[in-house]
């Protein structure tokens, strides 16, 4: 199988979107001869022109509001926010509309608009460039949260995104567009709400999306050095959860770490951890712990940052303590 | 505009009587505007309505049954009982849905002109907001938008002075909202909103216009609202003899002498139309304390689309 980077990936995914259903088009700032400010719509005005590969004013409350106009009107708007941390502008048109107009209406209409947003530190990009907003998001019904880890389902889950007919946020993490991985030529679609079982294990169950699947499958390679078999489990869409994927590896197990880069108080774990304390008590054998970032802005100097994120070292000492 | 003035009396009665819950904004005194924009709209153009959305619902061929069941919480509401007065949505007329949130419409409406546009459509969107609206940021950008890219939009700007308590003389120090349109790169036009003629041919001519060279047009149609922002409201900011010169301008009464000094109608006429409405709204409630309300399964159903729905 070719490798390709998640940037190629997502590219893709958009470039046969596009072609398969001329209803799609792309919105954002810098998204046309610039390629996005991360390469993932490079060449796409080219082919599909600037009508479907619109490049906007910097104005996301205005390029949300106009996603979910069009969607209404059986469009498939894909908007870029450049950062995560810039969808805060537009969270009215996400939140307060596209969210709940189908709710509002009684079923009546249906926003198919995907809001694609990167998010994440570990660049030294500070406080307004590095936030793991995903939690706000999974927090509002009607919302789909999508977050992919590796090339190959980064383009399977914005290709399935895109087809769906509900508003989806896809949030991709900065470290993760030159990562290269296998994507098969062959189109496929990989479904929404289902989470991946990434390595089989029987000790412990790392519960984790995003860049932090990596994280967790490192730490799990050097525990199982030390004897520790860790399952890995990716969420992959953060909203619908996949609890059944969850509570059938956390029934196995008995034990559960959730790895994820957002703040802890309130962040994406505590929610797996108190759905786990609801529906599986019985099978734990230790408390449910979680691995996330200090509750704090992200820093800029690397060794505040570095000290501010989950690391592996972090994720085996846990473990350890846990399995003692 | 005698539909929507008797259904908007009618519901302010329920409310005062407690049938009908949660804030309403009456659309008394404002009648003209709706009416003459979608007169002069073809029937597959689109609006986008704001909290005050009742007149442009009705103006735009809504049911008044359907409405009225929404507004009591009912099962066969536009919305199931889950909008209520703010939400009203009937997307088989084009109406994009009422809005809760002070010019959240604006970029919508350019969203949907976007999509025409897209599509090479030759129809429009009619987007109406309020005065106070046009302070908010997404108002701006929607409209920058919209001209940049010469979208179909027409923007109806409901200038009736008063953004809940606050004046838009304290707010804005322009005399003419649609001045601002110049900033933008286009037109903008400020007219008598309470004279249902005036706003007719006006959007007549503003229509042919966006129809034909695609770019948007901004209407400031100058008015003022009977009531209070919505009812209970103390209505401290402004006086009674202001209220009482604009009653002077109703609108409504205006319009019935112009059509009897016209002759295009006999007092005869008006009277049978305004008993039939009056019969019209009077079923509409009836349909409202007969229908159901909502199931509680309703509760969880209409958050996503599910598989095989649409």
């Amino acid at each position: 199988m070719r490798e390709i980077t998640f940037s190629q990936a997502l590219n893709e995914a958009l470039r046969e979107e596009m072609i398969r259903d001329e209803k799609v088009f792309l919105m954002g700032e810098d998204i046309g001869l610039h390629g996005g400010a991360f390469g993932v719509t490079k060449n796409l005005v080219k082919e599909f022109g600037s009508e479907r590969v619109r490049n906007s004013p910097l104005s996301e409350a205005g390029i949300a509001g106009i996603a979910v106009g069009a969607a209404l009107l059986d469009m498939k708007p894909v908007v870029e926010f450049m950062f995560i941390d810039f969808t805060t502008i537009a969270m009215d048109q996400i939140i307060n509309q596209a969210a709940k107009i189908r709710y509002m209406t009684g079923g009546q209409a249906k926003v198919p608009a995907v809001f694609r947003t990167q998010g994440g530190g570990g660049t030294g990009s500070a406080a307004q460039h590095s936030q793991s907003l995903e939690n706000l998001f999974c927090y509002i019904p009607g919302l789909m949260v999508v977050m992919p880890s590796t090339p190959y389902n980064a383009k399977g889950l914005l290709k399935s995104s895109i087809r769906n007919p509900n508003p989806v946020v896809f949030i991709e993490h900065k470290l993760l567009y030159s990562k290269k991985g296998d994507v098969p030529e062959e189109e496929y679609l990989l479904p929404l709400g289902k989470a991946n079982l990434m390595k089989k294990g029987r000790d412990i169950t790392f519960i984790s999306y995003s860049r932090m699947v990596h994280v967790a499958l490192d730490a799990a390679d050097q525990l199982a050095q030390e004897g520790i078999d860790v399952e890995v489990i990716d969420l992959q869409t953060l909203s619908p959860i996949d609890k059944e994927t969850i509570f059938q590896s956390v029934q196995k197990t008995g034990k559960c770490l959730t790895i994820e880069e957002d703040c802890k108080s309130s962040g994406f774990g505590a929610e797996v951890a108190a759905s786990i304390g609801e529906e599986c008590f019985d099978y734990l054998d230790a408390p449910v712990r979680r691995i996330a970032a200090a509750d704090v802005p992200v820093p800029f100097a690397a060794s505040l940052e570095s000290e501010a994120l989950p690391d592996v070292d972090r994720i085996i000492r846990t473990t350890k303590m846990m399995n003692s | 505009m005698l539909r929507i003035r008797l259904f908007e009396s009618k519901v302010l009665d329920l409310f005062l009587k407690n049938y009908i819950r949660g804030p309403v904004h009456l659309y008394l005194g404002e009648e003209a505007i709706a009416v003459g924009v979608c007169s002069a709209l073809q029937k597959d153009d689109y609006i986008t309505s704001t909290h005050r959305g009742h007149g442009h619902c009705i103006a735009k061929g809504g049911d008044v049954k359907k409405m009225m069941a929404e507004l009591l919480g009912k099962s066969t509401g536009y919305c199931k009982g889950k909008g209520g007065s703010m939400h009203i949505t009937d997307m088989s007329l084009g109406i994009l849905g009422a809005n809760g949130i002070v010019g959240a419409g604006t970029p919508i409406a350019v969203g949907a002109g976007y999509a025409l546009h897209l599509q090479k459509s030759n129809q429009i969107v009619a987007c109406f907001f309020g005065d106070a609206a046009t302070n908010q940021g997404s108002v701006h950008e929607a409209m920058n938008m919209a001209s940049i890219w010469k979208l179909p939009v027409l923007f109806i700007c409901e200038n009736n002075l008063y953004g809940i308590s606050t004046c838009i003389r304290d707010v804005c120090r322009l005399d003419d909202i649609a001045k601002r349109a110049e900033g933008y790169g286009f037109s903008g036009i400020t007219i008598d909103g309470n004279d249902f003629f005036q706003v007719y041919e006006t959007t007549k001519t503003a229509v042919e216009k966006i129809r034909q060279n695609g770019g948007p047009i901004l209407i400031e149609a100058k008015t003022y609202r009977h009531e209070g922002h919505d009812i209970g409201d103390p209505e401290v900011y402004r006086s009674s003899k202001e209220v009482e010169q604009w009653k002077q301008k109703d609108p409504l009464l205006r319009m019935e002498r112009d059509l009897l000094d016209r002759n295009i109608l006999t007092q005869d006429i008006i009277d049978q139309m305004r008993s039939q409405i009056r019969k019209e709204i009077d079923q509409a409630v009836q349909f409202a304390f007969d229908s159901p309300e909502p199931p509680k399964e309703e509760l969880l159903t209409d958050i996503f689309v599910k598989e095989g729905e649409l």
